[in-house]
């Protein structure tokens, strides 16, 4: 019986415009539409899901409490999940040491044999919690995974690099695995069933311990990166800018 | 403590990956800020020779069998060892399979600050790094004692990181690499494909905007019309609509077209640095502050599903 627990991270939406704000130092974060680190820890839930199905075990899921967590979390446990945990903090000024060491403490006393997180986030300045959470644990850590197995009591992982080349790595129990892709895309939940799970399974709130904010660095400012250039923009109907880009095709001689 | 900037050399199969060159380069530019030496650092087993074209002041060579290839934990403790002895200013790593593995680790490890996604230093010695899917970029001072820095692509280019003539090689000692709880069991090579998409001439590249496997058909019948193939950025791949083979970007291949035709692809940093050596980039993006159209020659500002049909159309009747 595997016990595994899933780190679930909310990012802002990178759709919406972001800006930055009067310290000109961070992001105005008021208005950012919070949505789960969904490339890589849709990823990490399904993961975490299937190894269930395939050994046996439970699979926690863990948010921080910002706006859009309990959709998370409802939504893994629509998938599968057994247990669902709310962490709350002031995580707006959290950086992923901070992270890291919170959630350390508080899985700790989960006992877990296997804890995945998304391979990494759009917005870390300071290292990826993944690793930093291992090592406040004392566990070692692959990334890129795209794949793990439990065989003869040891962790069988593909580790991706450049180019499809995969590394088949054995790692000792527990461990922590940053996933970059599931073995299999994740599964389509219907609204509905996720809606049943609202009613029959319920979040459990825990408090992190006070934010130790050491180990990033301090950032004087941030810009939004002036372009060497911009694109030639064609403009017209779908039917002239089909014109203009035969021509283009045309001249630049492949058609 | 001294002022020198450490790389840590990534290198798989005997093949030293670009991005070392890229942080030796930046490593001579933070180097001049802080009046140190470029050290490259290179792990492995009988692999002293991939030194020979570094442009470094002195490599730094730890052999163990060990650390023949890649494995986080040998990394870890060996890395350790040496960067708590030698105290530099800072360590460059990459921020790819290998670095991100260990840097961060090394971080709560040693106490240690971590900057992450760095592009480039100011001639000041300031880091600035690339966030929100390159959209956002922060600069700050290098921070103390030592830095651990991830890099990535982009800022400077992996030739200035050469070197004709080699740099002295020192041997440096290696912890006790016992009791490892990562090890190498195989690689595994890419699954081989029907195509080779780093060697066609005209890419038609689908993104997250295609929004659905059935639309691929959509992205199908452009390339054929045109002579084309269809290949795609990281979401569409794990979503399995397309084939590994077909996957651009850091992970995937990088690419050299004629013409690199982007339809729905954000543009983002992972998804750029593999289509630059592309001859012509034209994008189809219906948010005009996409980063794709900075790297685009010509851009189409358009929603995919108004456009494609008729521009396959077109292009029929113009054969
Ligand atoms: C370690 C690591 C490795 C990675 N490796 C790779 C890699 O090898 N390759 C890769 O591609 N990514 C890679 N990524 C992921 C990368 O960071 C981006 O998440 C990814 O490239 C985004 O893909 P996208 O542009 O298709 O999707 P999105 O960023 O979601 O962009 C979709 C775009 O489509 C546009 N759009 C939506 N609907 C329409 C429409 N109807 N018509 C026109 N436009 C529309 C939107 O405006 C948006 O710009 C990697 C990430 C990590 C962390
Ligand atoms: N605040 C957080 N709450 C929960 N999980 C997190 C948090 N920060 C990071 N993670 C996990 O770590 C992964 C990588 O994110 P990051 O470390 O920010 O690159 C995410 O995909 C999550 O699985």
């Amino acid at each position: 019986m595997m016990n595994i627990v899933v780190l679930a991270k909310l990012v802002p939406d990178l759709v919406e415009e972001l800006t930055i704000d009067a310290s000109g130092a961070a992001l105005d974060l008021t208005f950012a539409r919070w949505i789960i680190n969904e490339l890589f820890d849709d990823h990490a839930i399904e993961q975490g899901i299937l190894l269930k199905e395939r050994s046996g075990g439970t699979v926690t899921v863990i948010a921080p409490d910002l706006e859009g967590a309990d959709d998370v979390l409802f939504t893994a446990a629509a998938k599968g999940a057994d247990r669902l945990i709310k962490v709350r903090s002031d995580f707006s000024a959290a950086n992923n040491h901070a992270v890291a060491r919170a959630f350390s403490a508080i899985i700790k006393g989960f006992q877990p044999d296997l804890i995945l997180t998304g391979v990494q986030a759009h917005n870390d300045l300071d290292g990826s919690a993944g690793p930093l959470l291992a090592e406040s644990l004392g566990l070692p850590y692959v990334g890129y995974v795209s794949g793990v197995a439990l065989a003869d009591g040891k962790f069988m992982v593909k580790k991706e690099y450049p180019g499809g080349l995969i590394a088949e790595m054995e790692v000792t129990l527990p461990a922590v695995f940053g996933i970059q892709a599931a073995e299999q895309p994740p599964r389509y939940v219907a609204v509905s069933k996720v809606r049943q799970a609202m009613k029959t399974s319920s979040i459990e709130e825990m408090d992190a311990s006070d934010l130790d904010l050491s180990g990033a660095p301090e950032i004087e400012r941030m810009f939004q990166p002036e372009a060497a250039a911009h694109a030639e923009m064609l403009e017209g109907t779908p039917e002239e800018v089909s014109a203009k880009l035969v021509a283009l095709f045309k001249e630049l001689g492949v058609l | 403590m001294s002022q020198d900037i450490y790389v840590v050399i990534e290198h798989l199969r005997g093949q030293v990956a670009d991005i070392s060159y890229t942080m030796l380069a930046a490593a001579r530019e933070l180097s001049r800020a802080t009046s140190g030496k470029v050290i490259a650092v290179l792990l492995g087993h009988n692999a002293k020779n991939l030194a020979r074209d570094f442009a470094a002041d002195q490599v730094l060579y730890l052999d163990h069998a060990s650390l023949a290839e890649f494995t986080s934990d040998a990394y870890q403790k060996a890395l350790a060892e040496l960067i708590s002895k030698d105290q530099p200013r800072a360590v460059l790593f990459g921020n790819t399979s290998i670095g991100a593995d260990v840097a961060s680790v090394l971080s709560m490890r040693l106490g240690l600050p971590l900057v992450n996604s760095c592009r480039s230093f100011t001639s000041e010695a300031k880091f600035i790094s690339q966030i929100c899917g390159g959209k956002i970029m922060a600069e700050g001072e290098l921070p103390s004692p030592t830095a651990l820095v991830t890099m990535v692509p982009g800022g400077y280019q992996p030739d200035q990181g050469k070197s004709v003539e080699s740099p002295p090689v020192t041997e440096s000692a290696v912890p006790a690499l016992e009791a490892l709880r990562v090890t190498l069991s195989k690689y595994i090579e890419p699954e081989s494909a029907d195509v080779d998409i780093s060697k066609e001439p005209l890419l038609i590249a689908v993104g997250r905007g295609i929004q659905n496997k059935d639309n691929i058909e959509l992205a199908d019948a452009l390339a054929q019309a045109i002579g084309g193939v269809v290949c795609a950025s990281r979401p569409v791949i794990d979503q399995g609509w397309l084939p590994t083979s077909r996957l651009v970007g850091k992970s995937g291949k990088h690419v050299k077209p004629k013409i690199y035709f982007a339809m729905g692809i954000s543009g983002a940093p992972e998804h750029v640095e593999a289509i630059t050596q592309s001859d012509t980039i034209i994008a189809v993006n219906t948010d005009p502050r996409a980063p794709i159209f900075n790297v685009a020659k010509y851009g189409v500002e358009m929603d995919i599903f108004e456009l494609v049909e008729t521009l396959t159309e077109t292009v029929k009747q113009a054969k």
